[in-house]
This record gives C-alpha cells, sequence and structure tokens, in this order.
C-alpha cells in the first residue's frame, strides 16, 4: 500500500504516462527528452500491474506534451495511457494513437539503407497498426516492433 | 509534367499499360527526335554496364545527350561527398537523372530532394522497375496480352529483386504464381501474404518438374548465387537442380517462353538457347524500348 502511495503521490499540473511496459520505458524516457526537463519527474520501473505484470510510470511536473509527440510513444509502449493534470485533478485521460508515419524517430535496420549513410531524416509508414510494424520510406524494409531502434 | 519512376508500385494499372504500349511504339520506330536539346545525366554509383548501356541507347535513340559517370570511384563522392550533394550539383546540368545505386532506398530520396525527375535504375537489392518494365514488356509481346497466365518462377526467390517486382506488378492481371526453390530460397512470407491478400493464387515447391513446366505460360527462371549458401555442397545440390535443360521444355506449351534478368550461369543450360521458347536476349533488347517510354514518362514527353 505505501508503495502504491509512492507511485502515484499526487501531481499539481503535468503530465502522467502510466502503463507503459517496462522493458519500454527508457526508450520512452529518452523519446520525450525527459533528461532535459527542470521540472521534478518521477519515474516508476517495474512497478507490479494487474493488466501488465509489470509496468512503468511517468510523472512530469508543470509539462504538457503536443499529441503529436505523445502519439511517438505508441510504436513503442501502445498501452500507454495519458493523463494530463491540471490542479489536482486528471482533465484528460486517453490512450495513446499509432500515427501513419514516423518522421525521423525509429532508426532504420537496415545498415545499406540511405538513411543509415547519409545525414538526412528517416521517415516510416506504419503498414500494421495492431502488431506495430513500420516500413521504412526509403529503402523499404520492414521493422517489427520488438527490432524497433529509435534514432 | 515530370514524374520520378523509383519503385514499381509508383506505377497504376494504367500508367503500366501506358508504358507498354509506348514501348511497342518504340519497338517500331526506335530513333524519334523526342529528346532534341535535352541532357540526361546516369550516375551509376555502382558499375552496371549492362543496364547503363542500356538506358544510354535509349538516350541516344531519342537524340539527347548523355553525361555521368559509370562508377563512383571517378566521382567526387570518393571524396565524401554527400548524395544529396551530388544530386544537387547534377541537376543544375541535367533534365534528368537515371541512377544506380548499392545503397538501398538512394533513390527515393534522391527523388525527395532533386527538382528534376529521378529514374531509379536499381537501388541495392530493393528496387529495379526498369528491368520490372522489360519483363512486363517481353510478357506482354510474347504472349499477346498481361491477364490469366500462369507463370512460374525458378531459382532465389527469396532474394531475387527482380521476381519481387514482377509479383507486384502482376497484381492487377489476375495471375497464376508457381514459387519453385529450395528451402532456403524460397518466397518470402510477405510476398505470399501481399498474394493472399489480393487473391493471387499461387502454388510453392521445390520440386523443378516438367509436370509444372506443362502448365506455364511465362518460366521465370533466376540466378542462384553462392554467396547465398554457407554449405557450398549445398549450393551444387541446388544449383543442378534447378537447371533448365531443352528435354524439360518437350511437352511444354507451344507458346511458353523462358525468361531471365541475366546474367545468366548455369541455370539455363546452352542447350536452351536453340529453343524458339528461348526468349531472354531478346528479353535484353526490350528493355531498350521499355527505357525509352519510362525516360518519356519522366519528362513528360508525349511524342
Amino acid at each position: 500500500m505505501i508503495k502504491k502511495e509512492l507511485a502515484v503521490a499526487a501531481l499539481k499540473n503535468g503530465t502522467v504516462i502510466d502503463h507503459i511496459p517496462s522493458e519500454s520505458l527508457f526508450k520512452v524516457v529518452s523519446m520525450l527528452g525527459i533528461k532535459n526537463l527542470t521540472s521534478s519527474v518521477t519515474i516508476g520501473f517495474n512497478l507490479d500491474s494487474e493488466h501488465m505484470g509489470k509496468k512503468g510510470i511517468l510523472k512530469m511536473a508543470d509539462v504538457t506534451f503536443p499529441q503529436e509527440t505523445l502519439n511517438r510513444i505508441a510504436v513503442i509502449a501502445p498501452t500507454a495511457i495519458i493523463n494530463v493534470i491540471k490542479d489536482y485533478e486528471v482533465v484528460s485521460k486517453h490512450k495513446v494513437v499509432v500515427p501513419e508515419e514516423l518522421n525521423n524517430i525509429v532508426k532504420c535496420n537496415n545498415p545499406k539503407c540511405i538513411s543509415n549513410n547519409e545525414p538526412m531524416r528517416t521517415r516510416f509508414h506504419v503498414i500494421d497498426r495492431e502488431n506495430i510494424v513500420l516500413r521504412c520510406h526509403h529503402c523499404e524494409c520492414t521493422v517489427h516492433q520488438n527490432e524497433i531502434v529509435l534514432k | 509534367m515530370t514524374k520520378s519512376l523509383v519503385s514499381i508500385s509508383d506505377l497504376s494499372k494504367e500508367e503500366i499499360l501506358a508504358l507498354l504500349e509506348k514501348a511497342g511504339e518504340f519497338e517500331k520506330q526506335p530513333n524519334q527526335r523526342l529528346l532534341e536539346g535535352k541532357v540526361v545525366a546516369t550516375l551509376f554509383f555502382e558499375p552496371s554496364t549492362r543496364t547503363r548501356l542500356s538506358f544510354e541507347t535509349a538516350v541516344n535513340r531519342l537524340g539527347g545527350r548523355v553525361i555521368g559517370f559509370s562508377d563512383a570511384k571517378t566521382s567526387s563522392q570518393s571524396k565524401g561527398e554527400t548524395l544529396k550533394d551530388t544530386i544537387m550539383m547534377v541537376s543544375n546540368y541535367a533534365d534528368l537523372i537515371v541512377m544506380r545505386h548499392y545503397l538501398e532506398g538512394a533513390a527515393r530520396y534522391a527523388s525527395e530532394i532533386s527538382p528534376v525527375p529521378i529514374i531509379n535504375a536499381g537501388d541495392g537489392a530493393n528496387q529495379h522497375p526498369s528491368q520490372t518494365m522489360l519483363d512486363l514488356y517481353s510478357i506482354y509481346k510474347t504472349q499477346g496480352r498481361l491477364t490469366d497466365l500462369t507463370i512460374t518462377m525458378v531459382g532465389d526467390l527469396k532474394y531475387g529483386r527482380t521476381v519481387h517486382s514482377l509479383l507486384e506488378a502482376m497484381q492487377y492481371f489476375n495471375p497464376t504464381f508457381n514459387f519453385v526453390a529450395c528451402d532456403e530460397l524460397k518466397m518470402p512470407d510477405q510476398y505470399k501474404r501481399f498474394c493472399d491478400k489480393l487473391g493471387i493464387k499461387y502454388t510453392e515447391t521445390t520440386e523443378f518438374s516438367e509436370d509444372i513446366i506443362n502448365q506455364t505460360d511465362i518460366l521465370y527462371m533466376t540466378r542462384v548465387q553462392r554467396e547465398r549458401f554457407s554449405d557450398l555442397m549445398e549450393y551444387e545440390r541446388v544449383k543442378s537442380i534447378y537447371t533448365l535443360r531443352a528435354s524439360m521444355l518437350e511437352n511444354s506449351k507451344d507458346t511458353l517462353k523462358v525468361l531471365h534478368p541475366l546474367p545468366r550461369i548455369t541455370e539455363i543450360d546452352q542447350d536452351v538457347d536453340d529453343s524458339p521458347k528461348a526468349y531472354y536476349f531478346q528479353q535484353a533488347q526490350n528493355g531498350l524500348y521499355a527505357r525509352q517510354a519510362i525516360i518519356c514518362r519522366a519528362l513528360g514527353i508525349k511524342g
């Protein structure tokens, strides 16, 4: 019980991202650029979850993210739930949505892809939203969820 | 309107048919001065003499001029120049860029940054759409149609980009495919799923039998490459199983044609060359007409 209270200690304003698969937590941390934040951030790792076994949670005070940024998380953490907090109240709560296209988020796994050999942005199409399968816009190779490497 | 051609999937059914019709016109009259005053750059970051000569002949026969290089060693790339800079520089001089690159996706990227259209003449193991167009033209010309044909693909169906692109391009024409390959080189699942999704009929077997050949309209042979095998004994075994000999064609359809993207090594025995069903040399010649059509489309020349 104590553990639970610690994990979800109240936040006055900010964003809470819950139900992140533990194995994706630190990828999400890096994707959101959390190490550059100056406000307080709580990172919960390997917390017990009824549905997921183990989960991760991120609580970030005084920040909100554009929807587009949050949707990028969906690629590595499709179960994530975004809570926006204002004055201790949850003012919005929703699941992340897998975008149709990912711009400069994911690295291509093909070493012979032009995007790994030229200073340029990567671009991927999400060709299977359910199982998260991506196709590189340039070399046309497919990348499955468990193979995703962030740029 | 100018249009790049990077991947066969860039073309709709109508565009494919229009290109085939145009190729037919060029076969009747290959010398037409449609590119008068135009400069076409052929940038071959990876050598491919066959493809380059075919493109350059196409430009020359249309009255255009060619600039370019046939090996990256002679370009500024060897000094560390990015592809982007090379493309931007060349686009100052040329109306169209035909490029072959050893990296996959290079042509797509070039088409995004280039102010002039790009024709992909091969990007690594990825796409080679002019090869697919000449395959389609060869099928169309020899069979009189593209619809309702049985196409048997033999050899390296795993890494062979020509079979993958042909399979994708045939989706509009109700084909039946037979995939003949050893387990190591069989058709990847993603292409079988592609067929399933579109209701395209196919069979898959490791046996290269006369039974299959006798049902076939187009026998598409491919090269089995030694470097695909870690076990050289296995390579030797596979190589001899998937070799076509003239005797195997005895009871095949009169209209059957044997295609091969070339270069051929041993997968088609020399004794097939004399058969009227052998079509691989004419197939290569059709590349000229297909490329003339592709160049005109790229430059928006109706002609």
